[in-house]
């Protein structure tokens, strides 16, 4: 691993981000989900929380501890750099759990595919060949973000690739499976929203009463299986 | 010094223990219970929330006898009204919305002791935008994954996930027979220079370098006025456009409390406590973790100014008020040692 691998900046007084490259790819992505898992089991001193994200991993940590725990540097961020710098050695290219592999169910119905016409008529297809094309394809979960619980996913097929709506909606339903770009997404929660809703899954992406809310991990493999 | 209200500790027994809290008469406009935060969620795309004013709330639980992160109430204005249904030892800080107690005004940065059966309320913005409340044992609500904190969007923690409804009981510990934490104040030294056009400090972001010299002219020079568009989740700001000399796209990764954002439009949003885990506009800059406090206490209307700073600055200054904070605690410690 070589030093022009990655670049690390300061996320504020009190944290830091290490950027693998501006791009969405799945080596990148395991770097990221690898070094983040690495730094959760084998915290230091002041380590808060990180995320890991499509291509980088933010570390949050607590300036006071750090600075009596960590070997003197000019700067507290200077020394978690320089912990980082060994982490990501130990952590290596890839996660040692492996990736799991989750089947959601999703509907079509129209009331719930609010954007699915509209998805079909832009790319010249029917409605069916949207669904066939969108179900093809095994989807990654590269992060979440944005709401509890709410995945990136991708690859999304070339085919269906499209922008996100010039006025997002101000409440899209909990459930919503949307695309935007190369990108997939569920909305585990009813938000405000920009993607085009292509689907809905029954499935509870978020359940605040257990321990882990979220269904979807970064790095799990899903497959959306059409159900009527 | 005005010491109405502040009278001596009067223990009432055991009878009067069964039926303790605040009970809300008047919910106030946005009234929600938060801690310092809930962490470990982030990558699950759960934010932290908690209190916007990180300052005022760890000075007043201190004052009161409390850890740091002991749950209080985050109040807006017009704020609420509520009748203490216990004996406590109680503290205002942060904004100044003109409180009283059944009537005799009550002092921010003041611990008082309030009788059972008093009320607490709010006459007039002063200063400031969020008032805090901090009552000695700290308001006991739902905690979830380990944090009091409401998280509104997921509907948890704090008081059923939501804001204050008329009604509420908010439960409150015993207040302990030896309470000696009435009638303190916190030294003007350690209390934030609250004003609505205040110069908060900033480090450089990861998109800094997308400033070209007019913009950081622009940057350091301007004053912003925080619009309308503001709330717990972010600060947008209005002031000149900022034009970089390049755009980037940028893929999604996380962001701060304090986050400096360029939006695509020219303008900055600066993220607050109830931010998104994440976010895909370049970060320009992020204000410094001790003036937080200064920019969390602005409202619609208020102007803000930056000015650049260094890292090692910003954390010299994190470190000071920590010790501060540390000297605060150890001499409450020392006069607070419970007589046995």
């Amino acid at each position: 691993m070589n030093d022009e691998s990655y670049r690390i900046f300061p996320l504020g007084d009190a944290a830091l981000t290490v950027d693998f490259g501006n791009a969405i790819s799945v080596a990148l992505n395991d770097r990221a989900i690898a070094l983040a898992e690495h730094l959760t089991t084998h915290p230091f001193p002041g380590f808060i929380e990180c995320v890991p994200a499509y291509s980088s991993v933010s570390i949050f940590y607590d300036v006071a501890i750090a600075s009596k725990g960590l070997p003197k540097e000019a700067t507290v961020f200077g020394s978690v750099s320089n912990l980082v710098k060994k982490a990501l050695i130990s952590a290596g290219n890839t996660s040692t759990t492996s990736s799991r592999h989750l089947e959601i169910p999703m509907r079509f119905d129209r009331e719930s595919a609010m954007d699915l016409e509209f998805v079909a008529a832009e790319k010249n297809m029917s409605a069916s060949d949207v669904i066939d094309i969108f179900t093809a394809s095994e989807y990654r979960v590269f992060m979440l973000g944005f709401l509890p619980g709410f995945s990136y996913m991708g690859e999304l097929d070339e085919r269906l690739s499209i922008q996100r709506k010039d006025i997002p909606r101000t409440r899209v339903p909990a459930g919503s499976i949307a695309i935007a770009g190369r990108q997939a997404g569920i909305y585990s929660l009813a938000s405000p929203g920009g993607w085009q809703i292509i689907g809905r899954t029954d499935l509870d992406l978020f359940d605040p009463e257990k321990d882990e809310p979220c269904r979807l991990r970064a790095g799990d493999l899903v497959r959306f299986i059409a159900v009527k | 010094m005005n010491r109405a209200g502040c009278e001596p500790v009067i223990w009432y027994g055991l009878s009067q223990l069964s039926k303790m809290g605040l009970i809300v008469k008047k919910p106030g406009i946005l009234s929600t219970v938060q801690d310092l935060g809930r962490y470990g969620y982030r990558r699950f795309g759960i934010n932290p929330t908690g209190v916007m004013d990180q300052a005022a709330t760890r000075l007043l639980n201190i004052l009161v006898g409390n850890a740091d992160n002991d749950p209080v109430l985050e109040m807006h204005f017009p704020a609420p009204e509520i009748v203490f249904d216990s004996d406590c030892v109680l503290a205002l800080g942060g904004a100044d919305f003109s409180a009283s107690i059944d009537g005799i005004p009550v002092e921010n940065w003041r611990s008082y002791f309030a009788h059972a059966g008093s009320t607490l309320r709010f006459d007039k913005k002063m200063l400031g935008n969020r008032c805090y409340l901090a009552v000695n044992g700290g308001l006991k609500v739902d905690e979830w994954l380990g944090s009091a904190s409401t998280n509104l969007t997921a509907a948890r923690g704090g008081i059923e996930g939501r804001r204050l409804e008329q009604g509420d009981v908010i439960g409150t510990a015993p207040l302990p027979s030896s309470n000696i934490f009435a009638g303190r104040r916190v030294s003007h030294s350690l209390i934030p220079l609250y004003r609505p056009f205040p110069t908060v400090r900033i480090v450089p972001g990861a998109e800094f370098d997308m400033l070209d010299s007019p913009d950081l002219d622009l940057l350091e020079n301007q004053d912003f006025l925080v619009s309308n568009n503001s709330n717990r989740m972010g600060f947008r700001l209005a002031g000149p456009a900022i034009t970089p000399i390049r755009r980037q796209e940028m893929i999604s990764s996380a962001v701060n409390f304090g986050t400096i954002q360029l939006l695509p439009d020219g303008q900055l949003i600066v993220l607050m406590a109830g931010h998104q885990t994440t976010g895909g506009y370049p970060r320009i800059a992020h204000v410094i973790s001790r003036d937080l406090p200064l920019i969390a206490q602005l409202g619609a209307g208020d102007k803000v100014a930056f000015f650049l700073v260094d890292r090692s600055h910003a954390e010299k200054l994190l470190l000071e008020f920590e010790h501060e904070l540390n000297l605060l605690r150890i001499s409450a410690g020392y006069r607070t040692r419970p007589a046995r």
